[in-house]
């Protein structure tokens, strides 16, 4: 019967082949335009590491001072550098890492190749087991490195493509501004997106280039970046040493399951506490403990341009949709006689019914596929935008399932009405009209 | 000319579906198209705001020590010596942060040293001897800094009880703070509980990173302290025609100085801000870009639909033809079907463009859709109605009387 109905369609297509077009056209737009900005949301709002984000856990504190403050209010996002030492020293995860970023001058150790600024990491010594860095040589460095300070650093894969052509240069000496360090691994292509564990140095931003341990980067004095929020009446005089009012760092612990993320949420009231006791922290407790997927969505990491296209391509969607439904029923409403001719030979109202919707599908489907060429030609213009996200946004498994989906949902709820309408139509009334 | 409404709204009731779907289309349409102008507006407005500083003109050099530099002052005093000897420069200051560039100094600023919470968000910026020649800025009202009242940076680190002897800051900012007076010798309060006295008032001064043109004014506040170059930027002003060979020889006068220095590409302002709006308007881009196509697909849907009418009364219009109707009368009555449609899809359109208008104001801090973007909408879609039903109705118009009849 379907093959039936797929040559009826087929027929019917070819006779009004103006109007067909009209629909294919419309339709596919729509689907072109919301596939589109349906991929960027899609790949945007990614889970950057699958499988170990539910584990990983942004510590936040209230170190501010008392004035101007309100109950409730959000802490600040990120932990003066005294707490972030605390924290570490008293090591209650399986895991956990301080880290701030930054920018360095690198250069070969025969100052051949030009020098050359990069953005750099620092942090302590699990942050690679707990981000998942995949190592291609050598190995992150110890806690051991970080007690005694060592002038070690891992480089990125690009870095290392670029100053030692790809070869594997662990053991091989790096300049770091004025200091000598020793590469102990370099990084195979990684990137995370987003750019969870440091929003602020941009959602959608590369991973960095060097990672340093944090306390041989603060001994030796290296440029930090990113944002820094400084509090009371005190003038700052070195924002970054340990006992500043500074918060510019982030703190991330690795909490295996439920029991261990609600024995670290009482062992940071306890530690808010005791600081306070001490005198040091002003406010009562107030703690947060949010996993990658929570930390992300309360920092509404997907931009607000890439929401709102995705809006403008559904209601787009929407208006080609009207469109289709209102020329299907033009070309259904034409078939009237036909229709008439048919119920009269036999046909039941389900079979016309099923024969109309055979041939939305057709369309639909035609237009599915000039859909998914269009949102081929649409991603390439998303990537031409200068964002920098622009480039991860490319079609995969999961979105071209969707996109055939959406073209197939679409034209079954385009169909239906037209389809009723025909349905509808009286045998004996039309055979009397001819 | 009379109209004949009555046929018409006759007509229109046996094709209720048909009719009512144009009517959602063009009405969808109209509050999309109504909206999405708006937003370019938005985006226009905001790439379009003055930062005062003279942007033609302006050279940004951003270098940085591969050594820490032993006296970063001494460094820098001697750099900008240079860099003011070189032909084509009228003159360079040092800066902590530029319009548009790569860092965001912003902070609280009171009226009061007792303020809970700071009574303003300013942007910080710290500026050297020829800070206001070599930016172009305008004061509005009082004095630069004078020569002796710039301190270093690094200096003032290493004491903590040194104060401030004086601001300068926006036009915004004064009359944000001290409302229909002057702010002249006024003491304000930046980041901390030591006051200090307004010497200047700067005519337009923006933010490093504008943002919302409502939500946000231009505060700034400019205080007369000189950082080192490995924490600021080079700020020239150019003599007009001259930026290139400008760059070109600070260069090389910088690389001879010391050769250990890394720069970062050297941009003029209205460079800077080139690149700080290309997100904008790649946005202003697309947003034009699915108004184009939406305009294209409701005509195309008018297009349809007329024609299918057309079609399917061809039997009347002959009647009506032959009982002495003339063309223009058949014309005109599908132009008028069309304009009852569009009408009645743009009142509805309206409705639907206020209220999407309401929920981007709720998540987007976007200000109310003025009124006036409304007429503008209908006006467009009326034109659009009435272009897409002209092939249709003229065909319909062009229909002889006999031959349809006989058919």
């Amino acid at each position: 019967m379907f093959a039936y109905y797929l040559d009826l369609a087929l027929r019917s297509c070819r006779a009004n082949p103006v109007l067909t077009g009209l629909m294919v056209l419309a339709l596919g737009l729509g689907i072109g335009a919301s596939m589109t900005t349906l991929t960027v949301y899609h790949v945007l709002s990614a889970d950057p590491l699958p499988g170990r984000s539910e584990r990983l856990h942004l510590v936040q504190l209230d170190a501010g001072q008392l004035q101007g403050w309100r109950a409730g209010e959000e802490p600040d996002e990120q932990l003066t550098r005294l707490d972030a030492q605390n924290l570490l020293a008293e090591a209650r995860a399986p895991r956990q890492a301080l880290m701030s970023g930054g920018t360095a001058i690198v250069q070969d150790q025969a100052e051949q190749a030009e020098a050359r600024s990069v953005s750099a990491r620092y942090a302590s010594a699990d942050f690679f087991a707990m981000m998942g860095a995949p190592l291609r040589f050598g190995s992150g460095w110890s806690a051991a490195d970080d007690a005694a300070h060592a002038r070690v650093v891992v480089i990125s894969h690009e870095l290392n493509e670029r100053l030692f052509g790809g070869a594997d240069s662990s053991g091989r000496s790096l300049r770091v501004q004025d200091t000598e360090m020793r590469i102990i691994g370099v990084l195979a292509p990684w990137r995370l997106t987003p750019h969870f564990y440091d929003l602020n140095m941009g959602s959608y931003a590369r991973v960095e280039e060097l990672f340093v341990p944090f306390a041989t980067a603060m001994e030796i004095g290296l440029n930090r970046a990113g944002s820094m929020n400084c509090w009371g009446n005190e003038r700052v005089n070195d924002p970054l040493a340990a006992g500043a009012n500074c918060a510019w760092m982030q703190y991330w612990v690795e909490l295996p399951d439920a029991q261990a993320r609600q024995d670290y949420r009482a062992y940071l009231v306890a530690y808010a506490e005791r600081q306070r006791q001490a005198g040091r922290f002003e406010r009562p407790p107030n703690e947060r403990l949010r996993s990658v997927r929570a930390w992300l969505v309360h920092k509404q990491v997907v931009p607000g341009d890439v929401r709102l296209q995705l809006w403008l391509a559904l209601g787009f969607l929407l208006v080609c949709l009207t469109n289709t439904v209102g020329l299907l029923l033009a070309k259904c409403l034409r078939g009237t006689p036909q229709i008439g001719v048919r119920r009269a030979l036999g046909a039941s109202r389900k079979a016309i019914f099923a024969q109309h919707l055979v041939e939305a599908l057709v369309i639909g489907g035609a237009g599915g596929l000039l859909g998914l060429l269009l949102a081929w030609i649409g991603l390439l213009g998303v990537r031409m935008n200068p964002a920098s996200y622009a480039e991860l946004a490319r079609l995969d498994g999961p979105m071209l399932a969707a996109c055939i989906a959406v073209s197939l949902l679409a034209s079954v709820a385009a169909g239906l009405l037209p389809a009723w309408r025909a349905a509808q139509v009286a045998p004996a009334l039309q055979l009397k009209s001819q | 000319m009379s109209l004949h409404l009555g046929p018409i709204f006759k007509t229109l009731r046996r094709h209720k579906i048909a009719a009512g779907l144009i009517v959602l289309e063009v009405g969808l349409s109209c509050a999309i198209i109504c909206n999405a102008v708006f937003l370019i507006g938005h985006r226009l407005a905001a790439m379009q705001l003055p930062s005062g500083f003279a942007e033609q003109e302006s050279v940004v050099l951003q270098l940085a020590p591969i050594r820490k530099e032993a006296n970063v002052d001494a460094a820098t005093q001697r750099d900008l010596a240079l860099l003011r000897g070189l032909p084509g420069v009228q003159q360079a200051s040092v800066l902590n942060q530029v319009p548009f560039g790569d860092s965001s100094n912003n902070g609280g600023i009171s009226r009061s040293a007792d303020a809970a919470r700071p009574d303003a968000n300013a942007s910080w910026y710290l500026a050297g001897e020829g800070w206001l020649a070599s930016s172009g800025l305008r004061l509005l009202a009082g004095r630069d800094f004078h020569p002796e009242e710039y301190q270093s940076l690094a200096l003032l680190r290493g004491q903590p009880d040194a104060s401030i002897p004086g601001v300068l800051i926006s036009r915004t900012l004064a009359e944000h703070f001290f409302p229909g007076e002057s702010a002249l010798g006024k003491e304000v309060y930046p980041g901390g509980n030591k006051p200090v006295k307004v010497l200047g008032v700067i005519e337009t001064l923006g933010r490093v990173r504008p943002g919302d043109v409502q939500s946000q004014g231009d505060y700034a506040v400019v205080l007369p302290v000189r950082v080192g170059y490995d924490a600021g930027v080079y700020l020239l002003r150019a003599q007009a025609g001259q930026r290139e060979a400008v760059i070109k020889a600070a260069r090389a006068a910088l690389l001879q100085a010391d050769r250990r220095r890394v720069f970062e590409p050297a941009l003029g302002i209205d460079e800077l801000r080139q690149r700080h709006f290309q997100q904008d308007r790649y946005m202003a881009w697309t947003l034009a870009l699915v108004c184009l196509v939406l305009l294209v697909v409701t005509a195309l849907g008018i297009i349809g639909l007329a024609n299918f009418w057309v079609r399917q009364r061809s039997r009347m219009i002959g009647t009506r033809r032959a009982l002495g109707a003339t063309r223009g009368q058949i014309l005109r009555y599908f132009q008028l079907e069309n304009l009852l449609l569009s009408a009645l899809g743009i009142a509805l359109g309206m409705v639907a463009a206020y209220a999407i208008n309401l929920a981007l104001m709720l998540n987007y801090q976007l200000p109310r859709l003025p009124l006036a973007y409304l007429p503008v909408g209908a006006l467009a879609l009326l034109a659009l109605g009435q272009l897409a039903v002209l092939g249709p109705a003229r065909r319909a118009a062009a229909l002889p009387p006999v031959q349809v009849l006989r058919g």
